[in-house]
């Protein structure tokens, strides 16, 4: 038999034990349960977190056959009521989008309707967490392990003192270590809140000591939750836990109002009650012998209320002395709801001792956020490192290959829906496009651009603008979604303040192989070779038997074609949208221009600097996103005038010019 | 490009300015001529075959070949390709939009409470005024940068002021440490980013990303038709258009002219002639602003909202596409191409021209209009860098 | 557009020297953006409405006149919603104009629509704070929307620790204002109540999802309410999914994710989060599975999801007919006067009914997210009447709006006075 997880409904309960008895005797012996449910009929077929007790009580009381199973079944809706003559059914698909009913004490068929003739019961999630809580005592017995540690999280979510006796019958009988550990550590929790001799729970709340999960410290801050209040004097029992100044940690006006509130004092009279009460009180074009288009001032208006003050039309003003005095008649203080100072000092003393660790935890996981925002940053910016840091082109269409790349990778998802082979198909295939993409881009435009640098940046405006619209037309202004596999979908958790998403760790380290890639190319492949010597003198390059027009295609598709497959990998962080590109070139160039043009590493440094300013600032002021960005792109221009070359500035012949 | 014959000896008198750039006499006749028949033609003022909304449309289009001009001083003559003066724009547009906001609802306000018995006080007008502008977005505050907001002298200021200022401590922060090319390019674009962004949130006190709006409603004529207000403001786009065109012409065509063209061309050589290049720059780069700043604040008030989305840096590329388009180095070219590509825009994207249908496919001309104008763009940088105004060049030599 | 301009004005001019032979057919402006950032959601709307047009000619037209839609585009961009309005009205001779998605663009075509005392039907959910003469608000005011979502996260859901994550511009604030005053009133300490803003099409979530985990550790049960507006949701719900945020652990509501913006979306890990509308594609009654139909073979597609703004355009059309038929002409002011007190049934059963302040009365669901990317409606009320202005924000608690007997959108109840005839845009 279980007991009751809320006292409070023991006498609605009794109410409708009493009712069930007198139900038809005839028909108890076939449908137990459903006579019971009858009882309560519009209880259980519109639940409601306030009434679900009484229905649990009824249930629980009669003992009837199946009710554990019902409650299951009620909890993941399966249950139907047929309005016709308000029974329940279980129910399973039929043909044509019928339902076939089963009767839920007899477990037989009991009839084929349209699934419009019944009411599917859906119970919300607080009704649920409520029928789970009762279930506890029959499922933390049950042989199934996965439907223990069920049963476990229910206990999680709503703790009770009922639980405790439960709790500890379960564990002596617990076998599998895993799930033993885990009823122990509830077993605190619920000690250090529930248990009844202070002895007790002083010994559960020690074992919180220095525990950094959120539950411990949710346990904790439960049993130090404070209610407000005022008295001339501070009770006897009273737990206090703070006691306030009006005038300095509590609003004078603020205390003044909870006392009005109460009824111990006259209210004050603010702006609008004065001029209220002086346009009830106009006379004839006055008010206290003001005339009434003279009453434009607070000023005026306070001496005509003082007239009628002294005519005794009206209450008298009440002054900022007269406040201060009410007030220090009384004491206001904040009182723990919990009684036993012993257990609340504990408690404090506890949660005290994690506040360390948890602000280096805390940090270490912006530190985290920080690092992966500059991962994103740096695949996004990388690409553009090439073609405007090594060649010293502007390409404002980079943002559209990102784009470009991330379409690819959404294409490919809708024709393998197998999302790991997609992925492993979409990245090389991202880079080819774009990589495809440049080469044309470079042989039709820019290489009759290479002296007006500005032209360029004009030209590839327009590419950008086209290929925007271009994206637009062929896939809509609808956000597509690129999906992770189910084993990047998750995060990895390190404790219950730092985890990090899988997807940004392997963003993480893609951003790194591509960093030690494109050293490897730049500085150790003959490619690279010509790359920096073309970079440095075409001319001479040239004459050298390098093919500066190939060199300058191949570089610039490399460029391309990373952009492409960070598009890719952004777009399983964020979404797929024909702006996408728009909303990381400018901080794309920002990340190169800050870091140093023309160094690998700088761009490094860069998105470093930008991911962890960004990540900063959002610490100081986590209300609003927007101004971190605002202050975050103000930083970067001061920092530009300051260092025009960047973070990490060539030196010598390589600085160009 | 098109350096007048007589650099040398630049002309000083007004007649003789006149005569030596005989483009501006045309333009000159050209805006009054075009002006005059807008009127005679309008709802308002005329025989009616203008609607109201053209009257507004033409009345914007003058404001952006204002800040089409402007564009054209600070890049084609002075090569910065600034990304950055449709914020000047907006914020001009932002000073005068606080004013025409807080005057019309404060009339509004001082009626409403009026009819009560007893008088409002000052505090209580201007928090009923605050409640209405900023209850839209969930505050009833009036921001510090309203202080000012019911006096028009002070935010006509603010329309010079605002856009001035802040051209001037960029613009010398950026000279200064010789920010030059793609760099201060990517820079000013930067800076518009930002502002946007500083716009977008709430808390700047603009109202974020709804901005102002009823901007058509002039306080004090709330029961003119906006039949005569939009002729008005038609007129003082064009006198303003004028002006401005007048002020640069003379500018560029005089010995200032001529050396931030050498800016231009060749930065270090001027410099070692012993120019103060930074100092040139920073004048072209302010007065330009304020000259956008002046163009939003009369653009505005006829599109009858602001909001941060105008500023986006989208809006300062499209601006160089006019420019590039109508021809840089050339006022008259920058006018060209601002009235055309932004009226052909408009058109093409307001559903006024016919989809054609090629049997296999429909072409939909708001699908394809960014698509066509973005090419066309690369092709214009590609193979007319003179634009549209280069014509003229070809037609006048072939004479 | 000259030429454009120019014929059409002198058609126009043509017409009005004959008004009473002008009349048929009548004309419905339909001011949806077709292209530009809110083209996905308002081309649907252009469609409903073509559809309600269509299917209404088939029935013989209104007072015996065909209707003859006037579509325009523009194009997600606010100004010219007030353009296109003026052209509506002035150049195309509207009778009604049905359109907008953004407050914005509502904002900036508010003052033409006055000016010209035009008659226009608004069908989304919206911030409320408003009452003009001259329009018809059918979507849902706070009150018949995140009100009664936390009026359920509180009763239901037992949440006593809020998170109100929002975009950035005026229905989120105005929203969050009015939550926030509300949760006050009804004892949630201050502190208990975390209010954040991201840029539209934000994508970086995760230190504000740590944030709201980290909540719980406050010893109080954990609830946020989003009114996160389009593309970012993906992110959102992304990174919910990915940090692993249960339903039951910190359940989301959120009032800007429908049917529409789930589709597409992987939803299996998003099972039980919620969302508050008017309507929901699961209803399962005898119109909506009719208005289903409908649209499928409008449309030609079956996969296509009905949601709450179409039902919106559903009503509000009805209403309109049924007004004109009422008032026995098109003309602005008679229709307006008839369409106080309109009723037309809810695709979700019970009836709307048109109110003397311009909202309706509707019925307020809250559904479930099912892994098929549509709800499970848990929780149906009685029809809401809309409330113009919010009670709980001091600025507008006295403030109520009674077209009818008061004549007034804003009249103040202290001072007795009519603030303004027109709106504040």
């Amino acid at each position: 038999m279980l007991r009751l997880p809320r006292f409070v409904t023991l006498v609605a309960c009794l109410m409708i034990c009493a009712m069930l008895r007198p139900a038809p005797l005839a028909a108890q012996a076939d449908t137990p349960l459903q006579d019971v449910l009858q009882a309560v009929q519009p209880l259980v077929a519109s639940p409601s977190r306030a009434t679900v007790p009484q229905v649990l009580a009824a249930l629980l009381d009669a003992d009837a056959p199946g009710t554990v199973d019902f409650l299951r079944a009620w909890a993941e809706r399966e249950v139907h009521e047929r309005p016709d003559d308000g029974l329940f059914f279980y129910a399973r698909d039929g043909a044509d989008r019928n339902l076939i009913l089963i009767d839920i004490d007899t477990g037989e068929v009991a009839g084929d309707v349209s699934s419009r003739d019944v009411n599917q019961i859906r119970p919300n999630a607080g009704v649920r967490r409520e029928i789970n809580a009762a279930l506890v005592s029959f499922e933390l017995l049950n042989p199934n392990p996965d439907r223990r540690m069920a049963a476990l999280a229910a206990i999680a979510r709503s703790p009770d003192a009922d639980q405790i006796p439960a709790l500890e019958s379960a564990l002596a009988a617990e076998e599998e270590a895993r799930i033993a550990l885990r009823m122990e550590r509830l077993l605190d929790l619920l000690n250090a809140r529930f248990a009844t001799d202070s002895a007790t729970r002083v010994d559960a709340i020690e074992g919180l000591r220095g525990d950094i999960s959120t539950e411990a410290r949710r346990a904790l801050n439960q049993i130090l939750q404070t209610r407000a209040d005022f008295a001339p004097d501070i009770p006897e029992d009273t737990n206090v836990a703070r006691i306030r100044t009006p005038g300095e940690d509590m609003d004078l006006i603020a205390a003044y109002a909870t006392l009005s509130d109460a009824g111990l004092v006259p209210p004050r009279q603010g702006r609008n009650a004065i001029r209220d009460a002086l346009r009830l009180n106009a006379v004839s074009g006055e008010v206290g012998g003001i005339p009434v288009h003279r009453l434009d001032t607070d000023e005026m208006r306070r001496t005509a209320y003082r007239a009628l003050q002294d005519a005794g039309t009206v209450p008298p003003l009440v002054t900022q002395a007269d406040m201060e005095a009410r007030v220090a008649e009384y004491i206001f203080f904040d009182a723990y709801l919990e009684p036993d100072a012993a257990v609340t000092d504990a408690a404090r003393d506890a949660l005290d001792s994690t506040r360390t660790a948890i602000s280096l935890w805390q940090f270490l996981g912006i530190s985290l956020d920080a690092l992966s925002l500059a991962s994103i940053f740096f695949l996004a910016a990388i690409g553009l490192a090439i073609t405007f840091g090594v060649m010293r082109v502007i390409n404002m269409a980079h943002g559209e290959f990102i784009m470009m790349g991330a379409y690819t990778g959404y294409v490919v998802q809708t024709v393998i829906p197998n999302l790991t082979t997609s992925l492993v198909v979409a990245f090389p295939l991202a880079f080819a496009v774009t990589f495809g993409a440049g080469v044309a881009m470079e042989r039709l435009v820019i290489r009759h651009l290479y002296t007006r640098p500005l032209e360029t940046l004009l030209a590839t405006f327009g590419i950008s603008i086209a290929l925007q619209q271009l994206a637009k037309n062929i896939f809509g202004t609808q956000a597509r979604p690129l999906t992770s596999p189910d084993w990047l979908a998750g995060a990895i958790q390190v404790n219950d303040v730092v985890s990090v998403a899988s997807i940004r760790v392997a963003i993480f380290a893609m951003a790194l192989a591509f960093l030690l890639l494109l050293l490897f190319i730049l500085n150790r492949t003959r490619l690279g070779l010509e790359v920096r010597a073309v970079t440095q003198n075409p001319g001479m390059a040239a004459s050298m038997g390098i093919n500066p027009d190939r060199i300058n295609m191949l570089t610039f598709g490399l460029g391309s074609g990373i952009a492409g497959v960070a598009g890719v990998a952004i777009g399983l962080v964020a979404q797929v949208t024909s702006e996408m590109g728009a909303n990381y070139i400018v901080q794309s160039f920002m990340t190169v221009v800050v870091g140093g043009v023309g160094s690998v590493f700088g761009t490094l440094a860069g998105a470093t600097l930008i991911g962890a300013l960004q990540k900063g600032i959002e610490w100081f002021n986590p209300a609003n996103t927007l101004a971190a960005q605002t202050y975050m792109v103000l930083f970067i221009i001061l920092f530009i005038q300051f260092r025009p070359k960047g973070i990490v500035a060539l030196k010598g012949r390589a600085a160009g010019d | 490009m098109d350096i007048p014959r007589h650099t040398a000896a630049a002309p000083s008198s007004r007649r003789s300015f006149l005569r030596d750039n005989p483009s501006v006499m045309w333009f000159m006749g050209c805006l009054g001529l075009f002006s005059l028949i807008v009127t005679i033609l309008s709802e308002g003022m005329g025989i009616g075959l203008i609607s109201t909304n053209l009257v507004k449309v033409l009345g914007m289009t003058l404001c952006l070949c204002l800040i089409a001009i402007a564009m054209d001083v600070v890049w084609g003559y002075c090569g910065i390709l600034s990304l950055g003066h449709f914020a000047f724009f907006g914020l001009g547009g932002y000073a005068i939009g606080m004013w025409l906001m807080y005057a019309r609802t404060e009339i509004v306000i001082r009626d409403s409470l009026g009819r009560g018995t007893i008088p409002p006080t000052e505090l209580e007008v201007s928090e009923a005024v605050a409640a209405q502008i900023f209850g839209v977005v969930g505050s009833s505050e009036l921001p510090m940068i309203w202080s000012f907001a019911g006096s028009l002298t002070f935010q006509l200021g603010m329309v010079v002021l605002v856009p001035g200022l802040l051209a001037l401590v960029f613009g010398w922060l950026a000279f200064r440490s010789r920010v030059t090319g793609v760099y201060l390019s990517i820079l000013t674009q930067a800076m518009t980013l930002a502002l946007s962004l500083y716009l977008f949130q709430n808390d700047t006190g603009l109202r974020g990303n709804n901005g102002l709006s009823g901007l058509q409603n002039v306080p004090g004529f709330l029961s003119t038709p906006q039949a005569i207000i939009s002729i008005w403001f038609f007129w003082a786009s064009a006198f303003a258009l004028g002006a401005g065109y007048l002020l640069f012409a003379w500018l560029v065509s005089g010995k200032f002219g001529s050396v931030i063209r050498a800016i231009r061309d060749n930065e270090a050589r001027v410099r070692f002639l012993g120019y103060n290049v930074e100092g040139y720059k920073l004048f072209v780069f302010t007065v330009t602003a304020i000259v956008s700043g002046i163009a939003g604040a009369l653009y505005y008030p006829q599109a009858g909202i602001i909001n941060p989305a105008e500023i986006a840096p989208i809006a300062s590329i499209y601006l160089a596409v006019w420019v590039a388009i109508g021809g840089r180095g050339r006022l008259y070219g920058a006018v060209i191409g601002a009235a055309s590509v932004s009226l052909l825009s408009s058109w093409l994207t307001g559903g006024g021209a016919p989809n054609i249908d090629l049997g296999f496919y429909r072409v939909v001309w708001t699908d394809w209009w960014l698509v066509l104008l973005g090419l066309g763009f690369v092709l214009v940088t590609l193979f007319f860098p003179k634009g549209i105004g280069g014509l003229f060049d070809y037609l006048v030599r072939k004479q | 557009m000259t030429k454009k301009h120019m014929l059409s004005t002198v058609a126009a001019t043509a017409l009005l020297a004959t008004p009473a032979l002008a009349d048929c057919p009548i004309q419905v402006g339909v001011l949806h953006s077709l292209s530009g950032s809110m083209a996905i959601s308002e081309t649907t709307l252009r469609d409903v409405m073509l559809m309600l047009i269509d299917e209404q000619n088939k029935k013989g037209g209104v007072l015996g006149c065909e209707l003859e839609a006037v579509v325009v585009d523009p194009a997600s961009d606010w100004p010219l919603f007030a353009e296109l309005t003026r052209q509506l009205l002035t150049v195309n001779e509207v009778d009604v104009i049905f359109g907008a998605w953004t407050s914005v663009s509502r904002k900036a075509l508010l003052p033409v629509l006055e000016e010209l005392n035009g008659l226009f039907f608004y069908p989304v959910q919206y911030e409320g704070q408003e009452s003009s003469r001259n329009v018809f608000y059918t979507g849902a005011a706070p009150n018949q929307q995140a009100i009664p979502a936390v009026d359920y996260f509180l009763e239901e859901l037992g949440v006593e620790s809020f998170a109100l994550l929002g975009t950035d511009y005026v229905y989120p604030r105005t929203t969050n204002a009015i939550l926030e005053s509300y949760l006050l009133s009804k004892g949630i300490a201050a502190e208990d109540i975390f209010v954040n803003y991201t840029p539209f099409g934000h994508s970086d979530w995760s230190t504000i999802v740590g944030d709201v985990i980290g909540l719980g550790a406050g010893g109080k049960q954990v609830g946020v309410i989003s009114t996160i507006n389009g593309d970012a949701n993906i992110g959102f719900y992304t990174e919910l999914a990915a940090q692993g945020v249960s339903a039951d652990d910190i359940p989301v509501v959120a009032f800007s994710v429908g049917e529409e913006e789930l589709s597409g979306l992987d939803t299996s890990r998003l099972v039980g989060h919620l969302a508050a509308w008017n309507y929901f594609m699961s209803a399962d009654t005898p119109a909506n599975e009719e208005f289903i139909a409908a649209w499928h073979e409008f449309i030609g597609d079956t996969n296509r999801v009905t949601n709450d703004p179409m039902e919106a355009h559903y009503i509000g059309f009805n209403m309109w007919v049924q007004a004109v038929e009422a008032a026995g002409t098109t003309d602005v002011d008679a229709v307006r006067e008839a369409m106080w007190g309109q009723e037309f049934p809810n695709l979700t059963g019970g009836m709307a009914v048109m109110n003397v302040n311009h909202h309706l009365s509707k019925p307020v669901l809250i559904g479930e997210i099912r892994a098929d990317g549509q709800f499970d409606i848990i929780s149906q009320t009685e029809e809401v009447p809309g409330e113009a202005w919010s009670p709980f924000l001091e600025e507008s608690a006295t403030l109520v709006s009674d077209w009818s007997e008061l004549g007034c959108g804003m009249f103040d109840t202290a001072t007795e006075t009519c603030v303004q005839l027109t709106s504040n845009y």
